[in-house]
């Protein structure tokens, strides 16, 4: 071989330093431990009962739950997804629930963190449970039974089980009669939904199934109208008209215009749709609609109403 | 510390600033690259320094320090030692290392391929690192699963240096032709190997369920906030090493400059250098990129200003670049933790808001004796 690299060479001096840069590391494994602390002792006093008086809630629904609880008294800092009640808003935000930063959590100076399941990165939840931060993962799931269990969880960790219970009661019973109108349809007459996050560039990513979209238009007694798929997908134009939803379903982040309706129908794949037809697009505050918190009732009816048309003030 | 010494030292520290002021009017550049070599040493520790002692929350570093040493009462709060020592000096550690590593990387690839432009993360070198890593997160352990029981918490930086590595080589094979390499080649070739390599880092984006996307959304940006004591250990010895290297390389990628033929006719073993070079590039942005994702810019800002301080000579220049590419990035942490704090940016957004104007304005500057 003239020219170019050598692979014979390269075996023999570029390699080995390749090989020694490897096999140095395989000497660590033992000195190193599985988790980031630094020093690991003094850590006893961590098994006794939490001190739940200054919290930081990760996850809009958790931070819904703990006003809703009355607790918002003991609330020290709330991630960025936490924008309701309004007042949540004047805490300060400690970034976005996925990429929380350790230091600026411990800066707010909590004593506890209560975070929806999902929450991390998992590095900043093990620092922060090296910092004796009592915290708990509420778990999470899109369906009915899911809002209660995250109440009851919320309450179990504040110490405030029967105000958990009490509200967890009245929730349940709320989203049952709420669930009941859209669940007395019959099959025949469900609409088919498709919830689209995004329409970035004119691909549009739509819901399939596990997803907070799916479980809600699920609860309003709809059809996902892209089931098949796991998760947030982007759609093929032929496949959104194979999809053929009634009505299309998208947050509203506020300060839109009115053209926006306009201008997705008049996309080539959208306007093929039935949804198109009759220019069905329901808009509705992200939080509130995907939040499976307090007010996924109010959702449920809200939804509902406005995909079947029942009450006048269905958003357009 | 006794006020006389303290006065001792600040005299020192301007003494050495006029040192190198009037080295830099006399054009002694070599004296004058040893001197800022110095000084960038005390620049880094204070730095560092300062890093540790600045953030979000309020901790006590003396209070740490007692501790340390053993002299303190044990009454060091679990707040402040988790602060300073798990979460502020793990991040400076690993962004001296991860900075450093980057700045150095850039040096050796440009003084490699002769070309001012050569930076791992402009040639597809990361990304191909960043694919190494993203195929093992999301083909996970159904497809690793021995790599996973082989090597432990290594599995990431391994297979982003492997992801490296292939991606070197292949830039290196398409850009070399009878010893020479074409610098509009090497920079087309690294644009489609950087193309390609993100496009196989879409499809598995494309593939991953929502909680692998979480993951990866990382190596875009790159960050320092996951920084911990398993990650600095294990690249640690990788970039430790391959940095370890490059002060050897340092007379070949001289004679380098003046092209391959006479850098072989002054009796250096071209062919070895290259190899060396390769694998310690490779290893090094592969180290880096796994526990730090794709941190942009360090790599050519860095090497284009200390050139245009202390002149072209390697030997200066690498352990220069080291301790300046450390530097800077432990400051690009500092203003992303906190500029929006108790929340953090990416630092790859602050490398980038420095290191993008400052590219171009070299780039202005210097277009002419660059051959652009």
């Amino acid at each position: 071989m003239i020219n170019g690299l050598d692979f014979r060479r390269l075996r023999r001096s570029g390699l080995a330093l390749g090989a020694f840069a490897l096999s140095a590391t395989f000497l660590l494994p033992a000195v190193a431990p599985d988790a980031p602390a630094f020093i690991r002792t003094a850590m006893a006093e961590d098994t006794q009962k939490a001190d739940v008086s200054r919290v930081v809630s990760v996850g809009g629904a958790v931070t819904e739950i703990i006003y809703a609880l009355g607790e918002e008294g003991r609330l020290v800092g709330r991630d960025s997804t936490s924008t309701y009640p309004e007042a949540a808003k004047t805490l300060p935000d400690v970034g976005y629930m996925r990429q929380l930063a350790p230091e600026g959590i411990i800066a707010v100076n909590p004593s506890a963190i209560v975070a929806v399941e999902g929450s991390g990165p998992p590095e900043a939840l093990a620092v922060l449970k090296e910092a004796n931060i009592a915290f708990t993962s509420v778990p999470e799931t899109f369906d009915k039974a899911g809002i209660p269990t995250k109440i009851r969880a919320v309450g179990a960790f504040l110490g405030v089980e029967d105000k958990a219970e009490t509200l967890a009661k009245s929730v349940e019973a709320d989203l049952d009669a709420a669930v009941a109108e859209g669940a007395a349809r019959a099959d025949g007459e469900r609409k088919r939904v498709l919830f689209i996050l995004s329409t970035q560039g004119g691909k549009v990513m739509a819901s399939g199934q596990g997803t907070a979209a799916n479980g809600i238009i699920e609860l309003a007694g709809a059809v996902n109208a892209v089931g098949t798929f796991p998760g947030y997908k982007a759609l093929t134009d032929e496949a959104i008209v194979e999809a053929k939803p009634d009505v299309i379903l998208m947050m509203d982040r506020g300060g839109e215009h009115a053209a926006k309706a306009e201008e997705l129908f008049a996309m080539p794949a959208l306007s093929l749709t039935p949804a198109a037809q009759n220019k069905a697009l329901v808009r509705m505050d992200g939080l509130h609609l995907l939040g499976f918190g307090p007010r996924t009732a109010s959702a449920v009816r809200e939804l509902n109403a406005a995909i079947y048309g029942k009450k006048a003030n269905a958003s357009q | 510390m006794p006020r006389s010494e303290a006065l001792g030292r600040g005299m020192r520290l301007t003494g050495l600033a006029a040192d190198i002021r009037n080295e830099w009017r006399a054009g002694n550049r070599s004296r004058l690259a040893r001197l800022l070599v110095v000084a960038l040493v005390v620049i880094a520790i204070a730095t560092f320094v300062g890093s540790i002692m600045t953030g979000a929350a309020d901790a006590s570093l003396a209070n740490v320090w007692r501790w340390l040493i053993g002299e303190a009462d044990q009454a060091l709060s679990i707040r402040d030692r988790i602060i300073i020592l798990d979460i502020r000096l793990p991040r400076a550690v690993l962004g001296m290392l991860v900075g450093a590593s980057l700045a150095v990387s850039g040096v050796v690839m440009q003084g490699l391929f002769r070309n001012p432009l050569a930076d791992p993360g402009l040639v597809g070198v990361s990304s191909g690192a960043s694919l190494g890593a993203v195929l093992l997160i999301v083909l996970g352990t159904a497809t690793f699963g021995p790599l996973f029981a082989l090597f432990g918490f290594y599995a990431l930086p391994v297979a982003a240096f492997f992801g490296g590595l292939v991606t070197t080589l292949l830039l290196y094979r398409i850009a070399t032709r009878g010893g020479r390499t074409s610098i509009a080649t090497l920079l087309l070739a690294g644009i489609a190997l950087g193309a390609l390599t993100g496009a196989v880092t879409g499809v598995l984006v494309f593939m991953a369920d929502d909680k692998q996307l979480r993951d990866l959304t990382f190596w875009g940006l790159g960050s320092l906030a996951g920084a911990n004591w398993t990650k600095i250990l294990a690249a640690a010895p990788i970039i430790l090493l391959s940095l370890a290297v490059t002060p050897f390389l340092a007379r070949g990628l001289n004679a380098i400059t003046l092209g391959e033929a006479a850098a072989f006719h002054m009796g250096i073993p071209v062919q070895r250098l290259k190899n060396v070079a390769i694998v310690s590039v490779a290893a090094a942005t592969g180290a880096s990129v796994a526990v730090s994702g794709g941190i942009g810019f360090v790599g050519i800002v860095v090497p284009h200003l200390l050139r245009l301080v202390i002149g072209p000579d390697h030997r200066y220049l690498l352990p220069a670049s080291a301790l300046l590419g450390g530097t800077l990035l432990i400051l690009a942490d500092m203003i992303a933790r906190t500029i929006v704090s108790p929340a953090e940016l990416p630092i790859g957004i602050v490398t980038a808001f420095i290191g993008a104007p400052f590219f171009l304005w070299i780039l202005l500057r210097g277009r002419s004796n660059m051959g652009l």
